[in-house]
C-alpha cells in the first residue's frame, strides 16, 4: 500500500501527511536560521507582549487576530488565559483582530481559532505567568516552586504576598516568546473544560453596541452602493446629477462601474440608491451557466485536467466481485447572513481608519492599500462584529465600497451599509460541485475499490493573496484591479477536495480532483469548502455500496475503520441513538448514519437522522438528529455544542431547501423569497455527545457537522423510502419526482 | 419633513423626518436604539421587530408616520444589563444564540406571544417565531429560552 503524492502537493504537506513533520519543516528556509517553531501563531508572531499585557491597575489584556463572529472564541480565549495566569476570567478583556493592536493571525476560519491563537495564548500566558512568579520568588526570597497565586496574588508559605500588578512595570514582556514553560495539565484546569457563558452576549440582547452597525461616529453620513444588475456588467450612463439633487445627499461616487452614494440621513441614501437604480444604462452579457442537470454537465466537461489527490494500490485485496458508480451534486449555495455586509470608514490626512467585520483584517488590509495606493501602515482596519459569517461573505467587500465612497465626503465617516439584493446577488457563493463516485466490494461485501473524483470551482478567494485584489469593488473601477484566480488550498486541508480522502481503510484508493478556477458566479469560502459535498458523496455512497453488500452501514463503517477515535465517535452516536443493524424504514420514516474527521484533520463527528418523507407533497422533514463528537480537548463544551447544533440545522438547510438562483444573464435570488431556509417549525431536535479528550489537542469544530448531517438526511431518506438522492437540495419537487 | 412625537419605551421623543420613513431608520440613527436590526428591509426575516401597542412591527417597512400613532416598545424598554427582563435572561442563560443578529426580534416577539399566551407550548412558541429567521440556527434554544422565561414569569406573578 503505498500514497501517491502528486505535483498538487507540496514536498512540506507531503511530509506532513506521511508522518515527517519534523524533517518537513527543518527544511524550510526561515528555520535554517535556527530559531525553534512555536506553537500555534506564536511562531508567527513571537513576541509576548504582542498577546499579552498586564497592567499596575490590575488589568490583564490578552490580544488575539482572531474575530468574534457569534462562535465564542473570545470566551474560549479567555477561559485559555485565566486557567495559565491564574487570574479569575472576569478579568480578562480581549482585544480582537485590530491592525493597530493585535498579532497578525491571518483569516479567522478553517475551525482554526482555538487551535492557532489559543495554543498560542496558552504558551504566552503560561510564559508571562512563569516571568511574573520568577520576579516574586526574587522579591520574596522564597523559591519560585513554593509560591501559589490565586487572582494574580501571589503567596509565600510564610504568608508574604506581591501581585501581578506589583510587579507589571518590572516585569517586560516585550521578547520573544520561548513557549519553553509548560502549560498546565487539565487537571488544574478552573476554567478551561467548564461551560463558561460567553462574553458576548449579554449585550446582544439588552441594545448594546455589538456590531459594526452600532458605531456610529461624529458627523457620519450614511452610505450606499449600486451595484451593476449581472456579473461583469459595465455601466453606460446614469443621472448622477438628478441624484446629487435629492434631499440629503452629501456625495455620488462613479468611478468606472462602481456607483455609491451617501447621504445626511439612511433612508435619504437609499432613496438615493432607487434613484440611480432606475437612470443606470448597464451593457450585459449572458455569462451565466445554464442550471438543472446542464450546470453539472457543462462543469464536468470544462477542460479542467484531473489531478490525482491520492492513488494507493493492494495487491492483496480481492477484485470487486460487485461495482457501483453514482454523481452527486451540489448546486451554489449563499451565505444567506442575516444581516448584510456593512463597514464604517474615514479618510484623516491621507489615512484610512475602517470599522469592519472582515475574518482577517491584516489581508483586507493589504488589499485596501493595493487599490488606494497608500502604505498598508496608513490604513488600520479595526474588527466589529457582524451578523453570522459562515466563511468568506461580503465583509470585506463592503469596507472598500465604504473606502472608496469616504474619499468623496471631505473626512466624514461613511457607514454603508449593503441591501439585501447586494447580499444574495453579490456575496461569494460556495462553488456547484459534482462529485463522481465508484467502487467496488468483495464477495465477502468489504469495500475493495475506491474512487472519487470531483468538479469544482474555487474554495478560496479571499482578500490577502500576494498578487491582484480580491475586493469587488476593485473589478469595476476605472482603473480596475483584477482578482487572482487563485489555486486551491492544498492538501492536506484541501479546498475542492476537502475531506475527499477517505479516512476508511479501504484497500484501493484513487482521489481524483477537477479544479476550474475561472468560475461563472463568484465563489469563495462557505463553511467546510468542499468538505460538505464530498462529505455528502462519499457517506451516501458508502451506504449505497453497504445496500449493494447487505451490511449494516454502521457495522461496514467499522469493519473499514481503524482509528480508534473515530471509531468512539461512530459507536456512541449509534448507541445514544438506539441505532439497531438492518433496521429498515417503513415508507415515510427513516434513519440515517454518517461520519466524517472534518478536514481529516480536525474534530470528529457521527450524525444520525431521523426523517420522514411525506410521500404525497414530497416534503422531508428532519426530526431529529443525534451527534457525537471528539473535538480533542474542549475548552468550553456549552460553545461546542451550540456549533454543532447549529452546524447541523445550517446543514439541513442546505440539505433541504437551498440554491443561488440565476438565469444566464442576472442572479435572480434577491430576497428570502427568491431563496428559502429552514424555520422553526421544521427545525430538528438535536442532541449532541461529547466525547472529551483531554490530554489531546485541541482540534476545530465549527464546520464538522456540516458534511455528516448532510449525508445522515441522504442515507435517511433512502432507508425510509428505498429512493436515493443524489442532487442537492431535496426539495419537496425533487423529492416526489424521485417517488413517482 | 415633518416632527413625529414617539411614545417610546416609556418616554416621548420628537422628531424631525419625512413621514414615509421607516421606523427603523429613526430608532437606529435618531435615538440610537442598536435594538432593532436592519436584516432585509422587506419585512422578511424579523430583525427589526419592535411592538407598537404590544402587538410585533417589522420596523423596516412601518412608516414612522403610523407608529406615531401607538406606544412603541424596543428591546431596550425591556430591561439593561443590571435590570434584565426575565426573557433577556432566559436568552442569556440559555445562550440562546450564535451571531445573535435575529435575537432582536425573537426576545420581541416572544414578549407578545407570553403577554398573551403565558403557557405556550413549544409548538405555539414555534409557530409564533416561524415568521423570524435565525441563520446560525440556534432555534432550539430560542424554543427553550422563551420556555424558560414563560416559567420565570409565570414564578413572578404567582408572587
Amino acid at each position: 500500500m503505498s500514497a501517491t503524492p502528486t505535483q498538487n502537493v507540496s514536498r512540506r504537506d507531503f511530509l506532513k501527511v506521511s508522518g515527517g513533520l519534523v524533517i518537513g519543516f527543518t527544511l524550510a528556509p526561515r528555520l535554517a536560521l535556527s530559531q525553534d517553531r512555536l506553537p500555534g501563531s506564536l511562531e508567527a508572531n513571537r513576541m509576548l507582549d504582542a498577546w499579552l499585557r498586564i497592567e499596575p491597575n490590575g488589568t490583564v489584556t490578552i490580544f488575539t487576530g482572531k474575530i468574534e463572529l457569534g462562535q465564542g472564541i473570545g470566551t474560549a480565549l479567555a477561559q485559555i488565559a485565566a486557567d495559565e495566569l491564574d487570574v479569575n476570567l472576569q478579568r480578562i478583556e480581549v482585544v480582537y483582530g485590530d491592525t493597530a493592536r493585535t498579532p497578525n493571525e491571518g483569516q479567522t476560519a478553517g475551525s482554526l481559532s482555538v487551535e492557532q491563537s489559543g495554543t498560542a495564548l496558552r504558551f504566552a500566558c503560561a510564559e508571562g505567568r512563569d516571568m511574573l512568579v520568577s520576579a516574586a520568588a526574587a522579591k520574596l526570597g522564597v523559591p519560585a516552586t513554593d509560591l501559589r497565586v490565586s487572582d494574580g496574588t501571589i503567596s509565600a508559605p510564610g504568608g508574604a504576598t506581591v501581585t501581578y500588578w506589583d510587579l507589571a512595570r518590572d516585569t517586560d514582556f516585550k521578547r520573544q516568546a520561548t513557549a519553553k514553560v509548560k502549560p498546565k495539565p487539565p487537571a488544574e484546569h478552573k476554567w478551561v473544560g467548564k461551560s463558561i457563558a460567553r462574553r458576548d452576549i449579554p449585550k446582544k440582547f439588552t441594545g448594546g453596541a455589538a456590531y459594526v452597525q452600532d458605531v456610529r461616529l461624529p458627523n457620519m453620513v450614511f452610505g450606499r452602493v449600486v451595484r451593476p444588475p449581472s456579473p461583469g456588467a459595465q455601466l453606460l450612463s446614469v443621472d448622477e446629477a438628478a441624484a446629487r439633487r435629492l434631499p440629503g445627499v452629501v456625495a455620488v461616487v462613479r468611478d468606472g462601474s462602481f456607483l455609491a452614494v451617501a447621504a445626511e440621513r439612511e433612508e435619504q441614501a437609499i432613496r438615493a440608491r432607487e434613484a440611480l437604480t432606475r437612470s443606470a444604462r448597464w451593457k450585459e452579457a449572458a455569462s451565466l451557466p445554464p442550471t438543472g442537470e446542464a450546470l453539472y454537465r457543462q462543469l464536468m466537461s470544462s477542460p479542467a485536467p484531473g489531478d490525482t489527490v491520492v492513488e494507493k494500490t493492494s495487491s492483496v485485496a480481492g477484485a470487486p466481485v460487485k461495482t457501483l458508480e453514482a454523481l452527486y451534486t451540489r448546486p451554489y449555495q449563499s451565505h444567506g447572513s442575516i444581516g448584510p455586509s456593512c463597514a464604517v470608514a474615514q479618510w484623516q490626512d491621507g489615512k484610512l481608519t475602517v470599522w469592519t467585520h472582515s475574518q482577517g483584517v491584516f489581508p483586507l488590509r493589504a488589499d485596501l492599500a493595493k487599490v488606494f495606493g497608500v502604505k498598508p501602515q496608513d490604513i488600520r482596519c479595526i474588527h466589529a462584529e457582524g451578523a453570522g459569517c459562515y466563511g468568506h461573505n461580503g465583509a470585506d467587500d463592503v469596507a472598500l465600497d465604504a473606502a472608496l465612497m469616504a474619499r468623496a465626503t471631505r473626512g466624514r465617516p461613511v457607514k454603508l451599509q449593503w441591501m439585501r439584493d447586494d447580499e444574495f446577488m453579490w456575496a461569494p457563493y460556495g462553488s456547484a460541485m459534482a462529485v463522481k463516485l465508484s467502487g467496488g466490494i468483495d464477495g465477502q461485501g468489504n469495500i475493495v475499490s475506491w474512487s472519487h473524483e470531483m468538479w469544482s470551482h474555487p474554495h478560496s478567494t479571499r482578500p490577502g493573496s500576494s498578487a491582484g485584489v480580491n475586493l469587488l469593488a476593485a473589478r469595476h473601477l476605472a482603473q480596475a484591479f483584477q482578482p487572482v484566480l487563485p489555486a486551491d488550498v492544498p492538501q492536506p486541508a484541501g479546498g475542492a477536495a476537502r475531506n475527499a480522502i477517505p479516512l476508511y481503510d479501504f484497500p484501493n484508493v484513487k482521489v481524483v480532483k477537477h479544479y476550474i478556477a475561472e468560475a461563472p458566479l463568484r465563489t469563495s469560502a462557505l463553511r467546510t469548502l468542499g468538505g460538505y459535498a464530498n462529505v455528502f458523496a462519499l457517506e451516501s455512497f458508502v451506504d449505497e455500496l453497504a445496500l449493494v453488500a447487505g451490511a449494516d452501514p454502521v457495522e461496514l463503517r467499522l469493519n473499514h475503520l481503524k482509528d480508534a477515535r473515530g471509531r468512539a465517535v461512530i459507536e456512541a452516536a449509534a448507541q445514544r441513538a438506539g441505532w439497531q443493524p438492518g433496521l429498515l424504514g417503513d415508507g415515510t420514516r427513516g434513519r440515517g448514519f454518517a461520519f466524517a474527521k472534518y478536514k481529516n484533520l480536525a474534530c470528529y463527528c457521527a450524525t444520525v437522522a431521523d426523517v420522514e418523507v411525506d410521500r404525497t407533497t414530497g416534503r422531508v422533514i428532519v426530526t431529529r438528529v443525534v451527534a457525537a463528537v471528539d473535538a480533542g480537548q474542549i475548552v468550553n463544551p456549552d460553545g461546542v455544542i451550540n456549533q454543532i447544533e447549529g452546524g447541523i440545522i445550517q446543514s439541513a438547510s442546505w440539505t433541504l431547501m437551498e440554491s443561488v438562483r440565476f438565469d444566464r444573464t442576472r442572479v435572480t435570488t434577491r430576497s428570502w423569497s427568491d431563496y428559502p431556509i429552514l424555520r422553526f417549525t421544521e427545525v430538528p431536535e438535536v442532541e449532541v455527545v461529547l466525547l472529551d479528550q483531554p490530554a489531546e489537542r485541541f482540534l476545530g469544530v465549527g464546520e464538522g457537522a456540516q458534511g455528516p448531517a448532510a449525508a445522515a438526511i441522504a442515507n435517511g431518506i433512502a432507508n425510509a423510502t428505498g429512493k436515493r438522492l443524489r442532487a442537492l437540495p431535496f426539495t419537496a419537487e425533487r423529492v416526489k419526482q424521485a417517488l413517482a | 419633513m415633518a416632527n413625529f412625537t414617539l411614545r417610546i419605551n416609556g418616554e416621548t421623543k420628537t422628531v424631525s423626518v419625512e413621514p414615509d420613513t421607516p421606523l427603523l431608520y429613526v430608532l437606529r440613527n435618531d435615538l440610537a436604539l442598536n435594538g432593532p436590526k436592519f436584516g432585509c428591509g422587506l419585512a422578511q426575516c424579523g430583525a427589526c421587530t419592535v411592538l407598537v401597542d404590544g402587538k410585533p412591527a417589522r420596523s423596516c417597512v412601518t412608516p414612522v408616520s403610523t407608529a406615531a400613532k401607538g406606544r412603541i416598545t424596543t428591546i431596550e424598554g425591556l430591561g439593561t444589563v443590571d435590570r434584565l427582563h426575565p426573557l433577556q435572561r432566559a436568552f442569556i442563560d440559555e445562550q440562546a444564540c450564535q451571531c445573535g443578529f435575529c435575537g432582536n426580534g425573537m426576545v420581541m416577539s416572544a414578549k407578545a406571544l407570553l403577554d398573551r399566551n403565558p403557557r405556550p407550548t413549544d409548538r405555539q412558541i414555534k409557530q409564533t417565531l416561524n415568521g423570524h429567521l435565525c441563520r446560525c440556527a440556534s432555534h432550539n434554544r430560542i424554543v427553550r429560552a422563551v420556555q424558560r422565561a414563560a416559567a420565570a414569569l409565570r414564578a413572578e406573578a404567582r408572587s
